[in-house]
């Protein structure tokens, strides 16, 4: 999630690039993304050489071109897409148990204020407990298999989603509800047309965090006994004492993080274009 | 006709807002209602729209009583409240949703022709400037051929020469199908260029302090010297309507008989 939310200040500057004359602003638009990757890239290669140089044993850090032929490795003999696979089902799961469950509930509240009055106050009772409290009682209640690490991945994306809902249906205008009660639009066609496309934008918000929280937890949940999964390779990487293949998992992690909250970002853009946003400005320079 | 009798509002917390407002207005007729700030113009306009409840009195078009939204009277807020996830097509279009499609899109078609926006039909709300989106949300609003048209401040928000050029067209519009039209503004000159009829109201509470007949024909110069005198009198009417010293005397009426100094 903190990676979706630096993109603003970025684009701003390109705004004012653009308005130098063409060649040279191209140039600066290209070079921006190249600036970033300068540090990262550059940290690797330097350690690629000083472990090349013998200066360093590269045994618990390992040099990028270990990392990347471990990923190889397990690529090659299947183990890497059966990991992926089992982790990403996990959240998968997860994720859509626990968007299902914080959309219905976030609804209910949002929308009925004496739901509002009942269900909230337990709610944000239940979210000030950190969500790994309940990894002893989850095991305890639904054993040790999938079922606790998809209900702990779904505790996990289930608040920020819930609140995100609730929040956007209070804050829809009141001034906008009234167009539609101006038409006359019955109840039904009243949340189809003015509360659902009002609530969208922070609906979106609230599904990336939530994601962001489903890989968060997969981790955790992993972490406490699984045979495959990513999280299972964290874990006998270490207790085998292979950093590359930890270091291999976390790069994984983090592409697929990137990727499914880009995908969210992909599928609900066209649904968003009139959205009178500060990021689209940039994006159009 | 529009028939607005006793209508009282007093709010849950005790201010009593709007208190024995009575008036007839027939179709097709133009009424201004102006007063200083507090005088409970909007909420009347709000009792009229059945979006808030007056506490007593009644509210009837053509006989039926109003006491929540009807098909025949639309409404025109301060701000143009289009839906922004809407093209400006689709908002105009957004009261005909019963309509069948291509006799929608032929309204939205007319009447985008008629305020002079063909060209942003595709284009979304917030690329509008403020005059444009207040002819959508005019057009929006006179698409489904309301009987009555309630204007709540249409015009204050933008400037001067915006304003003049949508009063005209306000004018010119409801020349096609002439609706009843229930203006509430603190504009004198918007007043009288505009209304039949200009209700001036005194605050706390709101009540009918004198109404203003405005007989000229037209279109109307905002420069003549008829016109000057009829913003002098509501001005005259505006200033001791504020002045509490007066006693409340039941309203008076005057008609135009001094235009002809």
């Amino acid at each position: 999630m903190a990676m979706t939310v630096e993109l603003p200040a970025l684009e701003r500057t390109d705004v004012i690039v653009a308005a130098r004359p063409a060649p040279l602003s191209r140039l600066r638009r290209l070079a921006r993304p190249a600036l970033g990757l300068l540090l990262p890239v550059g940290l690797a290669l330097a350690w690629e050489i000083i472990v090349w140089l013998g200066l360093s044993s590269g045994r618990l850090v390992p040099p990028p071109t270990k990392i990347f032929a471990t990923l190889v490795g397990l690529a090659k003999s299947g183990e890497l897409s059966q990991h992926i696979l089992a982790t990403l089902s996990r959240v998968g799961a997860g994720f859509g148990l626990g968007v299902a469950a914080g959309t219905l509930l976030g609804a209910i509240s949002g929308y009925w204020s004496l739901a509002r009055r009942l269900l909230d106050p337990t709610v944000q009772a239940l979210r000030a407990i950190p969500s790994l409290a309940w990894v002893p009682l989850f095991i305890l209640w639904l054993g040790i298999f999938e079922t606790s690490k998809i209900v702990l991945i779904a505790a996990g994306v289930f608040f920020p989603v819930y609140l995100g809902v609730m929040g956007a249906i209070l804050s829809v205008d009141r001034k906008i509800v009234e167009v539609g009660r101006t038409f006359r639009l019955s109840g039904p066609a009243m949340i189809r047309r003015i509360l659902l496309p009002a609530v969208l934008p922070a609906y979106v918000v609230a599904l990336r965090v939530g994601l962001g929280l489903g890989w968060m937890f997969v981790v955790a949940a992993e972490l406490m006994g699984a045979s495959e999964g990513l999280g299972y390779l964290l874990l006998d990487g270490q207790q085998l004492g292979k950093p590359a293949q930890i270091l291999a998992a976390i790069v994984v992690f983090a592409i697929l993080g990137k990727t499914t909250d880009w995908l969210i970002e992909v599928a609900t853009a066209p649904l968003l274009r009139w959205q009178d946003a500060f990021g689209r400005q940039g994006g159009a320079a | 006709m529009l028939v607005l009798d006793r209508l009282g509002k007093i709010y849950p917390n005790g201010v009593n807002a709007l208190e024995r407002f009575s008036a007839d207005i027939r179709l097709g007729e133009i009424v201004a209602i102006i007063g200083g700030s507090g005088c409970g113009k909007s909420t009347l306009l709000r009792a009229i729209a059945g979006l808030d409840r007056a506490t007593s009195g009644t509210v009837t078009l053509d006989d039926i009583s109003i006491s929540a939204p009807h098909a025949k009277i639309g409404i025109i807020f301060q701000e143009p409240r289009l839906l922004p996830w809407l093209s400006v097509a689709d908002n105009i279009g957004f009261g005909l949703s019963e309509l069948p499609a291509d006799l929608r899109r032929e309204k939205v078609a007319r009447a985008l022709a008629r305020v002079g926006l063909v060209d942003k039909a595709n284009a979304w709300p917030r690329e509008l400037s403020g005059g444009q989106a207040q002819r959508v949300a005019i057009a929006r609003a006179l698409v489904p051929q309301p009987e009555v048209l309630l204007l709540d401040e249409p015009f204050s928000a933008l400037d001067a020469f915006t304003r003049r050029d949508l009063q005209d067209h306000l004018l010119d519009l409801w020349a096609d199908t002439r609706p009843t039209l229930v203006l509430v503004t603190h504009d004198v000159d918007e007043a009288v260029v505009l209304a039949d009829r200009v209700l001036v109201m005194r605050p706390r509470p709101g009540r009918l302090f004198e109404e203003i007949r405005v007989n000229l024909a037209r279109p109307r110069d905002r420069h003549s010297p008829l016109f000057d005198n009829f913003k002098r009198r509501v001005l005259t009417a505006l200033d001791r309507s504020l002045d509490r010293n007066l006693a409340d005397a039941d309203p008076k009426t005057t008609t135009g008989e001094a235009m002809w100094w």
